[in-house]
């Protein structure tokens, strides 16, 4: 191209008066000039031209367990949403996502769980770009905003597994379909509100308190934070969530230590205090950096349970309904400290509180039992794409068992990851 | 068509940005905070999200940096990729606008100098490779002057009725400026040609600048640190073709440089990289004599 241009200007130069030189000269020089910063500029950048950015999350384990068919915290209800593996070698969920601007006024999102004969949505919305005054909103199915670990994906956890707290409150994390309207105060300290309107179908609602017209959850949760020099970096929320669950299946062991299942209508309400405070020397994190995080939940469910009729099986329940009351509680603590670069060593604790469970004249026994579960990991990460991790575990979640659990863990992910929340 | 663009922008610009006082803008880095400091003077109240400590590839996108992102009226940041871990999270997140992709409060310095290594192929086996080519291009102070002149005009598109203050500050910038490349260069004649070594591969645009040759990065593949085996393999390299000095910024810990220079009978140079990268680099003028200095001192 410069030569060609190059080639035709200087026979431009030779065949011309000399008069005109001085003009041609000063046309090449702008041409070249012009090329030159056509070439150079660096396109726009953005998430792959008009394709959707693209990346694949691998995941897998091997597991050193004891063999629990059903693994459930004693004393609470079973929630639904669980990606955990069995023993041995096992293959988490593959994570694909798909994300990109739609138009300069939207944004999509969609994460697909790929497992054996199954593929979950687990995430599919649109946010909005171009609200303005602080406003963004989401609209679809997507990871509700309560809490802090609930935003996160299973790949960017710093266990291997869930925390006790998210699964007795939603078994794994809350996804709701619906809608969420946030809003970021025009402050000079961070603070965010957020509301949330959804179906309310995944547990602790139900199928069927999600079918109605209406909502059958609303979320909200209020945000603070902030630094402390360059060094520190925190942020506090409080959240509420309330869901109207109708014929919510469990199972409990009534007063003849017979199954029963059971089943849920009324109000569950919880709130959840969450705390996270990071660490950096100098706010640079590539060296050493440490991160602390903690939440705190309570639950309170107040309607009926019917317990269906177990007698053939010589249980005690007779097909009947009548009050039930719950008040849960429980916590979990954790700090993961990078200690050099790629290494990074951490520490968690859950307990639960099973609380009072009120069953009425139903015949079933409250169990009195305090879960709780001591996690150490170790984890390595060649790259900020791939990371190993072993990770031991003392649980004591369900009555009467002491599991010592050893994982091994990969978690690779490929393609256009994008960058991930505070 | 330039002045048509122009006027299109303030009269956008005009209907967009109801009247207020100074300009918030929140810069990506510090050396562009201290070019907006240039430009603007009092009519912008400037943030940087980073620090000279704080290696740009790789912060968060912190709760105090959303809610700086939501009261900004301009943001200003290399582009080219160098902040994808965090600035797409703030724009997406902090409510604003105005601040998104394509918006004029949105500035890439990238965008309007030549960026050199453009990968022919991209590759995550290659490391931390930018497809849109090298985004450390301010120490090439020949940049700031072609930046300089974009942001003068993106500010006065912004904020139109004191358009007329920004282009005289971005006359008086630009002239001290390019004296001060003049000066810089006279003073730096003696560097022409000099073997360095790199830490990361963001010295290649001073490099280009002031003609040293870097002869290899510490970093076996942009944004991996070395290993032990790497840096010995690569002191074989340095026995055959030897280098005066191993250049790092401040984010950078000293002590693969400082290994290998020992070993190698160099000097491992710390210099200030960006605006706060040491107690002379208070702007960008002092950011440039310092790393002049430095480089002097060491070559010696």
């Amino acid at each position: 191209m410069h030569r060609i241009l190059f080639s035709a200007a200087a026979l431009a130069l030779s065949t011309h008066a000399l008069a005109q030189d001085a003009q041609l000269r000063e046309e090449v020089k702008q041409l070249q000039q012009r090329i030159q910063v056509l070439e150079g500029r660096a396109p726009a950048s953005g998430e792959s031209a008009f394709n959707p950015g693209i990346s694949l999350i691998l995941h897998g384990r091997y597991a050193h367990q004891k063999d629990i068919e059903e693994r459930e915290i004693t004393g609470f209800a079973a929630g639904g949403h669980e990606h955990g593996g069995g023993r041995g070698f096992s293959l988490n969920d593959s994570e694909l996502v798909f994300s990109g601007n739609i138009d300069p006024y939207f944004r999509g999102y969609a994460t697909l769980a790929l497992a054996d004969e199954e593929v979950e949505v687990e995430e599919a919305w649109f946010q909005t770009l171009a609200l303005g005054r602080g406003f963004t909103a989401k609209g679809g199915r997507f990871l509700s905003g309560i809490g802090y670990i609930n935003e996160q994906h299973p790949h960017a956890w710093d266990f291997a597994d869930q925390n006790l707290v998210y699964r007795a409150l939603f078994g794994e994390h809350l996804i709701q379909d619906g809608v969420q309207l946030r809003w970021l105060a025009p402050t000079e300290a961070f603070l965010e509100f957020g509301v949330e309107a959804a179906r309310g179908q995944f547990f602790p609602g139900s199928e069927a308190g999600g079918n109605r017209n209406g909502a059958g959850a609303w979320a909200a949760f209020a945000k603070v934070g902030g630094d402390i020099g360059s060094s520190h970096s925190w942020r506090a929320g409080i959240n509420y969530l309330s869901a109207r669950p109708r014929e919510r299946e469990s199972h409990f062991e009534d007063v003849n230590d017979i199954e029963a299942h059971a089943a849920f209508t009324g109000d569950s309400k919880a709130w959840i205090a969450d705390f996270v405070w990071k660490w950096a020397p100098e706010g640079n994190p590539t060296q050493r950096n440490f991160k602390f995080q903690a939440e705190f939940f309570q639950r309170k469910e107040d309607g009926e349970l019917f317990c269906e009729d177990n007698t053939a099986e010589g249980g005690a329940c007779a097909g009947l309904a009548d009050a039930y009351r719950s008040k849960q509680s429980g916590w979990y603590a954790q700090g993961v400290f990078q200690f050099m670069p790629r290494w990074r060593a951490g520490y968690r604790y859950d307990r639960l509180d099973s609380g009072t469970v009120d069953f009425g004249a139903t015949p079933i026994a409250a169990e009195d039992h305090r879960p709780y579960r001591h996690t150490v990991m170790l984890d390595y990460s060649p790259s900020e794409f791939s990371r190993f991790r072993l990770q031991l575990a003392q649980d004591r979640s369900m009555q009467g068992v002491k599991d010592d659990q050893v994982i091994l863990q990969y978690v690779h992910s490929l393609g256009a990851h994008g960058a991930h929340r505070f | 068509m330039k002045r048509f663009i122009a006027l299109l922008a303030a009269c956008t610009a005009l209907a967009a940005a109801p009247a207020r006082g100074a300009l918030n803008v929140l810069a990506c880095e510090p050396e562009w905070a201290s070019l907006v400091q240039e430009l603007a003077g009092d009519r912008a109240r400037v943030v940087s999200a980073t620090t000279a400590r704080q290696d740009p590839h790789r912060i968060e996108a912190r709760p105090a940096l959303l809610a700086q992102a939501r009261r900004a009226d301009l943001l200003v940041c290399t582009g080219a990729d160098l902040e994808i871990g965090w600035l797409p999270l703030l724009q997406r997140e902090a409510g604003n606008a105005g601040i998104q992709p394509g918006q004029p409060g949105y500035f890439e310095a990238a965008r309007f100098v030549d960026l050199g290594e453009k990968p022919a192929r991209v590759d995550r086996s290659m490391g931390d490779v930018h497809a849109a080519g090298n985004p450390h291009i301010h120490l090439d102070p020949r940049n700031l002057l072609k930046v300089a002149e974009a942001l003068s005009a993106r500010l006065a598109a912004l904020d139109a009725r004191n358009a007329g203050d920004y282009a005289a500050r971005h006359r008086d910038f630009s002239a001290r400026m390019q004296a001060a490349i003049a000066r810089w260069e006279r003073d730096a004649a003696s560097l022409k040609g000099m073997r360095v070594l790199a830490h990361h591969r963001n010295w290649t645009y001073l490099a280009e600048w002031l003609q040293l040759r870097v002869v290899a990065d510490l970093e076996p593949k942009p944004g991996i640190e070395p290993s032990a085996a790497y840096l010995a393999q690569l002191l074989e390299k340095l026995k055959a073709q030897p280098a005066k000095m191993v250049l790092r910024t401040p984010y950078q810990p000293p002590r693969a440089s400082e290994w290998i220079a020992e070993r190698a009978g160099m000097r491992a140079v710390e210099l200030p990289f960006t605006v706060g990268g040491s107690a002379a680099a208070k702007d960008l003028f002092s950011l440039f004599e310092d790393t002049l200095v430095r480089l002097k001192d060491a070559a010696q």
